[in-house]
């Protein structure tokens, strides 16, 4: 069968039905007149992800409600008992099992609520289950379901459809793309001598993708990043098609469009020849290029062709092995965002806390953190749900500010862009006050730009004013002297 | 009599039946699951390092030793008694192992028989607490169907029957037999149902384990 090369129950990415779906799926119906139900289509995707898991998980749950207190949507609700991960389960994915996918309309409208306004997927209830039932990849096949039958924010479908045209979900051309990565290299030159973008390099070490955010609205993170690279010295590139390492469609449920963000990051980075692909500061983008893109792609084994590092790796290589000096270390107090795909989905708490560690002096800890850190409440395509979600996203999204409110922290780093959206919305909703900050820009503050890399023209500026303090007067001796210098 | 002839076919025919189907009805179960997991379960059978499997299942099998476990310290506890006992009590009955003798010429040591008396009422006062806590927490209650009620108190019963049988409470006969059908009953039902977890425990326990620790490096517990 056609999903025997599809890992079916895998998280996140449910075996979708067949592509020509897609395409018919992206018109979403209005709700006045609604479609009759493709009952032929929901039975596809049921028995494609029946998978033993699936049936274990159906059958063993023994409703002993551990799993509630792990979810923050339950804990910022009042404990409402409906918000409890088994019950969600038991009445999206259960009910679509039990009723063998003859459903109507309605009970598919009804899901919504459930799968996509009650659930991030953000897995901490698989760590609270005494049989470790993995509730949010069941919720991941109804929202397979539900995405066939237009079911969807309007927000997420948007972004499937971009992918489809795109191959990126901001819908950026391939020439806005470089060109802002030859902008960023012109700008951040100015500060670092040196510095370029390198655009499809053969054979380097490492290929940076990126969120399209970053070009679209942030371009200085891609400035700061290579910043960073460049300082370091390595060996590294952008590629001209597939740097978009996030995967909205993955949330969506839609695994065709899930496959083609995946696969052109991989065909590029196995074209170029690079040694591994680097994720931005993306916690969804992580999980998808290193965990389920290889069962997206269909490739034997698992493993995705390159190794993928998330920039929380990498960075910290960069400052625990010294290749980048730091000026000092940050003096405010700082807390740290575990985003649920870099830390309890990609193992990478640790990672994170050491480079916390290496770069600030005064570290204080959420609780709970690390693999049991809460959802920020933006995660699983929450973000991008578009704004008739947002009261909703700010009234789960309480557990965290909380959790930050009790560090009072004054800057918290956050290493994904939908945690850094979100906590930004929480910031202002909860008036917390504290700074949010990537990575990335406290690393470009603190580091220490090697006198190679000091940019000519600073330099000469610099001497020109000492010489000033000095004797208040310009000596056009001395400012020659200092550009000789700067020429050699 | 009527009774002595139930009986004959209860431990005769009756308990060949229910032993044959319970652990031939496990053993299909998990080999067919097992089997449709090659075709469905790829990243299962890709990610295999038995010792993330393990460090799943002990962090969950002993009381206390996960985050969840301790959110809830009490309910552990009763869960962790209650399963020893259950396993334990008829395992080492002293009842039970004349039978063995008798059948195998072979039994297991026996607990002495105040102890196990003991010991099957504290099984009970177990389910007690199991049914007080599902009524009284709303996110156990709403959960929860009359198939659950049903599955505790047939999972109760061959222990409460055996107890009113050794301490002659009620007509000795028909609770002898009433306490060896319902053992019966409850082996034939263990592979269909939620009770499978007898078994399937193992197995959940080590997917997750592969899925969170092989896969992505990260502790489920």
């Amino acid at each position: 069968m056609s999903q025997a090369s599809q890992d079916t129950a895998s998280p996140e990415q449910p075996a979708a039905a067949p592509p020509a779906e897609t395409a018919e799926t992206q018109e979403t119906p209005a709700p006045e007149a609604p479609k009759p139900v493709d009952v032929a289509k929901i039975k596809n995707i049921l028995e494609a992800n029946d998978s033993a898991r699936m049936r274990m998980w159906l059958s063993i749950c023994s409703r002993c409600g551990l799993c509630a207190e792990s979810c923050f949507f339950y804990l910022a609700h009042d404990k409402d008992p409906k918000l409890s991960p088994a019950y969600k389960a038991i009445n999206s994915i259960g009910k679509l099992y039990r009723a063998k996918g003859e459903v109507s309309r309605e009970f598919l409208e009804s899901l919504e609520d459930i799968i996509w306004g009650q659930c991030t997927t953000c897995k901490r209830c698989s760590m609270y289950c005494p049989f470790g039932i993995d509730i949010a990849s069941m919720i991941a096949v109804a929202r397979a379901v539900c995405y066939s039958h237009g079911i969807v924010p309007d927000g997420l479908a948007r972004t499937t459809d971009n992918i489809l045209r795109t191959g990126n979900q901001m819908e950026m051309a391939t020439e806005d793309w470089v060109e802002t990565c030859d902008w960023m290299a012109e700008e951040y030159g100015e500060e670092v001598h040196g510095l370029e973008i390198p655009v499809d390099k053969q054979g380097a070490d490492y290929m940076y993708t990126v969120n399209p955010r970053e070009p679209m609205y942030y371009p200085q993170d891609l400035g700061m990043a290579a910043e960073i690279f460049h300082l370091a010295r390595l060996n590294w590139t952008v590629p001209s098609t597939g740097w978009d390492a996030t995967n909205l469609a993955m949330f969506a449920g839609n695994k065709a469009v899930a496959t083609i963000p995946v696969k052109n990051m991989y065909d590029k980075a196995l074209e170029l020849g690079v040694g591994a692909i680097v994720i931005t500061e993306c916690g969804h983008a992580f999980r998808s290029a290193k965990f389920e893109g290889p069962y997206f792609v269909g490739i034997p084994g698992g493993r995705p062709p390159v190794p993928i590092i998330h920039s929380v790796e990498l960075f910290r290589d960069i400052i625990r092995d010294g290749k980048i000096k730091l000026k000092h270390k940050f003096k405010h107090k700082v807390t740290y965002q575990d985003p649920c795909n870099v830390s309890r989905n990609g193992g990478l708490w640790d990672v994170g806390r050491e480079l916390v560690n290496l770069l600030c002096e005064d570290f204080v800890d959420m609780s709970p953190n690390k693999e049991h850190n809460h959802c920020c409440g933006g995660g699983g395509g929450y973000i991008p749900m578009g704004p008739s979600y947002k009261k909703r996203r700010m009234i789960s999204g309480k557990v965290k500010a909380d959790q930050i409110k009790d560090t009072k922290a004054e800057y918290i780093i956050v290493p994904c862009h939908n945690c850094f959206d979100q906590i930004n919305d929480l910031n202002k909703e909860y008036e917390l006050g504290v700074k949010v900050v990537s990575f990335k820009e406290i690393i470009t503050e603190l580091m220490e730009i090697p006198p190679d890399m000091i940019p000519p023209e600073e330099d000469e500026e610099e001497a020109l004013e000492a010489q000033e303090e000095a004797m208040e007067e310009v000596s056009e001796e001395a400012n020659q002297e200092g550009s000789e210098v700067e020429g050699r | 009599m009527a009774m002595d002839k139930l009986y004959e076919f209860l431990t005769g025919p009756a308990l060949w039946i229910a032993v044959i189907i319970f652990v031939g009805g496990l053993i299909i179960r998990v080999a067919w699951l097992l089997g449709l997991s090659r075709e469905r379960d790829k990243s299962w059978h890709d990610f295999q390092e038995p010792v993330w499997a393990w460090r799943s299942i002990i962090h969950w099998i002993f009381p206390w030793l996960s985050v969840s476990s301790r959110n809830q310290p009490v309910f552990t506890g009763v869960v962790w008694v209650f399963h020893l006992l259950w396993i334990g009590v008829p395992l080492f009955l002293g009842a039970h192992n004349i039978l063995f003798e008798e059948a195998w010429g072979w039994s297991l040591p026996s607990l002495p028989a105040g102890l196990a008396d003991w010991l099957s009422l504290l099984v009970i006062a177990c389910v007690i607490f199991f049914l007080v806590r599902r009524l009284a927490r709303p996110e156990v209650r709403i959960l929860t169907s009359p198939w659950d009620y049903f599955l505790i108190l047939l999972a109760l019963s061959p222990f409460a029957t055996g107890w009113l049988a050794f301490n002659q409470i009620g007509p000795y006969g028909l609770m002898l037999n009433l306490h060896i059908f319902l053992g019966e009953v409850l082996l034939v039902v263990i592979p269909f149902s939620k009770l499978g977890h007898m078994v399937l425990y193992f197995v959940t326990r080590s997917t997750i384990g592969y899925e969170f620790g092989a896969r992505r490096g990260a502790r489920v517990w």
